[in-house]
């Protein structure tokens, strides 16, 4: 048998393995996407299986859609904040828990009781989406009986006849929402990070320290470029979850959908289900959704190349 | 518009259900044929009895009979009566299923071609009518309109509805929803509360300031509202036009003059009577970002004078509200100069029940619609959703109501024949979507009158340019 037929064997045998799972991933997750294609130069009403052909029509009446175009850049926004903040924090926290601690006689470790923090910190993450919407409408609510307005009022900060609207106000509205999804990731990433940092050999920061390199010196020449796959990674995930934000945005803002109020929170998600389901302009939708799907793909691709290191093996 | 659902669906779950609709529908299809005609109707229906006086659709015996209701302020109790009620008559055997999610379930069935035989489609998440109405999936309901009645033979549903009902539940001059539950709309305020502080109910917008007034010096808020949802507030300025303008301001909205509400001095008159409520302090501390949940049950803590609502407000609030808080119904206060009486109120029919065209069991369908307009039926609605039908008399006098009720439907005979009713909604969902945006810029205190009066009339326009508004059209 020559070598060549024995790699093909090989294939045979692997793609054997993989023709069920490689199906049902055509059928359910690339089928669909090639259809949304397909609706997006249609005037489906969603409701209907009958529609015309529009060409192009549908994604020139997106390019003038002001509501579209202002939950774009939320979603940018968000693009760059939400990695920004939650990968910061998560950063610091999982290095504090680490490696941040004062070194004694057992060398490297973290900070008093960090076997406690990296359990609180993890509890947001166990929260569902849904339930992080009830909670945090219960922190943002607009009169008294709302947790910062009550907190807030207590101490005398803000007038109990004029409590903060902080859903309701167009320069905090998306502020308040983008606390919440690093509130709810921080924990998850500080633990990945901290797993991570696990792996890196306790020598290395023994090394450090013998040097003489302090708490900031050893996390941006050590910690940092060995976490740096890690970090690559999060920011690609928290890039996508800024793009989507659908749950967060639809269940706590006003509007059908969300996005309220006029607007200011809108997200692309949320514009285009309201299409989809509510104005019954599927068709349009559908062009919304092959935009994010576009978007979302270019964004995973630059963030991969401009954060492309060689890597370090230890 | 029952109780509005709060709260969104998991987006995963809609994804996977849109992937699925997809599935459904395109292997019959051939993708983007130029004749594509979706699913075939399922046809597992039991075929077609005689059509005869006692069974005008010819319901076949033994069949299935599938229905679809929301589960809002309501329940679903009086469904799940009715369903056993058919079923004995009938011998059909029924399934019932009650939700909030109307659109997430049935869109898929819808595009599938095998929806069920009835749908409530109410509530936040409804596939709104016009959509449906346009993709041909609504049956006509004529035929139920025209057959006997099951109360008396001799006369035809038709004649024993509450007036209005049919145009309400048009669309493009065919009547498709059947919408059920008799809706007065208005303010609604502690009789307790104002007995307690020797307030009396106000006729003139004058008075309802006064009120207002004396409430937040007496430490409370004036009018509480459902910030969240803009629905409600819009409620108050709309029926202020309807008031002061007269019907033919109704009718220049819903038909989308150009001169709707720009240069229309009743429309610019109620936007900043409303405005003045926002500009006088006169409003519930926080009520611009409460749910409507939240606001209804502060109002019912006694936290604020008047909230506006429809007549579902009492069985919404079952739970929350004092055993003597004693709930009463206003009508929106008059303006100066108004056309429409004090009594005048919007009341209508909500809460539309439809037959989809492609429906397996379609003369189940149809017979279960005529069934709901008994006495009988309208009795056990009355009963179990604390709620009249738009059946004429369709009480039975034996069952008593709870005040909020009773002060309705004392509200319904004082209005007599002044009763409006605005379609625009159900015709134009984008247009009432920015109208209620504008109402709560204004609420907000980020828009003035005039810019309201400037958004609203823009997004009429925007509702005229569509071609397929001509076929709506009210005189």
């Amino acid at each position: 048998m020559s070598h060549v037929a024995r790699g093909r064997g090989r294939a045979g045998f692997i793609a054997g393995f993989l023709v069920l799972p490689l199906a049902l991933y055509l059928t359910f997750v690339i089928w669909p996407y090639i259809q949304t294609f397909g609706y997006s130069f249609t005037n489906w009403s969603g409701q209907s299986p009958t529609f015309d052909f529009v060409g192009w029509e549908n994604y020139a009446a997106l390019m003038e859609d002001g509501v579209f175009r202002g939950a774009l850049w939320h979603n940018l926004l968000l693009l760059v904040f939400v990695p920004a903040t939650t990968i910061l924090l998560a950063l610091f926290f999982a290095f504090m828990v680490n490696a941040g601690g004062r070194s004694g006689a057992g060398g490297v470790r973290g900070v008093r009781g960090s076997s406690f923090y990296k359990i609180v910190y993890f509890f947001p993450q166990v929260l569902s989406l849904a339930i992080l919407a009830v909670l945090f409408g219960a922190v943002y609510r607009s009169d008294e009986g709302g947790l910062l307005n009550g907190l807030l009022i207590r101490l005398g900060l803000v007038d109990a006849g004029r409590p903060v609207e902080w859903l309701n106000d167009p320069d905090l509205v998306l502020w308040c929402l983008l606390l919440v999804v690093v509130w709810h990731g921080v924990g998850f990433y500080l633990v990945l990070f901290s797993a991570a940092m696990q792996s890196v050999p306790k020598d290395v920061y023994e090394a450090a320290l013998l040097d003489g390199a302090g708490r900031a010196q050893t996390f941006f020449r050590v910690t940092l470029p060995l976490l740096w796959d890690s970090v690559q990674t999060s920011a690609v995930y928290l890039g996508i979850a800024a793009m989507d934000m659908f749950v967060l945005v639809s269940t706590m803002t006003s509007g059908q959908f969300g996005g309220g109020p006029d607007h200011h929170s809108e997200v692309m998600a949320t514009v285009l289900m309201r299409n989809f389901l509510y104005f019954g302009k599927s068709g349009y939708a559908c062009a919304m959704g092959v935009v994010m799907l576009v978007l979302t793909m270019a964004l995973s691709v630059v963030v991969l190349r401009a954060t492309r290191r060689d890597r370090i093996e230890f | 518009m029952g109780s509005t659902g709060e709260g969104g669906f998991g987006r995963r779950d809609l994804i996977k259900r849109s992937a699925a609709l997809g599935l459904i529908t395109t292997p019959a299809m051939g993708f983007l044929s130029a004749c594509a005609s979706g699913g075939e109707a399922a046809t597992n229906g039991p075929g077609k009895a005689a059509v005869t006086r006692e069974n005008p659709f010819g319901v076949a015996k033994g069949g299935k009979l599938d229905v679809v209701v929301f589960k809002g302020g309501f329940g679903d109790d009086y469904a799940k009566a009715w369903e056993a009620s058919f079923d004995k008559k009938w011998g059909t055997t029924s399934s019932h299923l009650g939700t909030q999610e109307i659109a997430a379930k049935l869109q898929p069935r819808f595009n599938g071609g095998n929806p069920p035989d009835v749908v409530d489609d109410a509530g936040a998440q409804a596939i709104k009518i016009d959509v449906l109405a346009k993709g041909g999936q609504l049956a006509d309901l004529t035929p139920v309109l025209d057959a006997p009645s099951l109360d008396d033979p001799a006369r035809k549903v038709r004649d024993l509805l509450i007036p209005g009902t049919v145009e309400q539940g048009t669309q493009g001059g065919k009547f498709v929803a059947l919408n059920y539950v008799y809706t007065v709309f208005g303010f609604w305020y502690s009789g307790k509360l104002f007995k307690e502080k020797g307030w009396t109910e106000p006729k003139t917008w004058d008075q309802f300031l006064d009120v207002c007034t004396k409430a937040r010096d007496a430490g409370i808020g004036g009018l509480a509202h459902q910030g969240k949802y803009p629905y409600y507030i819009n409620v108050v300025i709309m029926d202020l036009i309807a008031k002061k303008g007269g019907l033919d301001a109704v009718k220049a909205i819903d038909n989308l003059e150009p001169n709707a509400f720009a240069d229309n001095p009743a429309a610019l008159a109620a936007v900043e009577a409303v405005y003045e409520v926002v500009e006088k302090g006169l409003l519930m501390a926080g009520t611009n970002g409460l749910t409507h949940t939240e606001s209804q049950t502060a109002w019912n803590q006694y936290k604020a004078a008047f909230i506006p609502s429809g007549s579902w407000l009492e069985n919404e609030q079952l739970k929350q509200t004092p055993e003597d808080f004693d709930m009463k119904f206003l009508p929106v206060p008059l303006l100066p100069h108004s056309k429409l009486p004090f009594e005048a109120i919007r009341a209508g029919a909500g809460e539309p029940f439809i037959v989809p065209e492609k429906a397996a069991n379609k003369p189940a369908g149809l017979e279960f619609l005529r069934s709901m307009l008994s006495r009988e039926w309208s009795t056990v609605f009355a009963q179990q959703a604390n709620s009249l039908t738009v059946l004429k008399d369709g009480v039975d006098p034996g069952v008593s109501l709870r005040p909020g009720t009773r002060s309705a439907v004392a509200a319904v005979k004082a209005a007599g024949s002044n009763t409006f009713q605005y379609l625009y909604p159900d015709w134009y969902s984008e247009m009432d979507t920015e109208i209620q945006n504008a109402s709560n810029e204004l609420m907000a205190k980020r828009i003035q009158p005039k810019e309201w009066i400037k958004r609203a009339q823009a997004a009429v326009d925007k509702a005229a340019k569509d071609p397929n508004a001509k076929n709506n059209r009210r005189s």
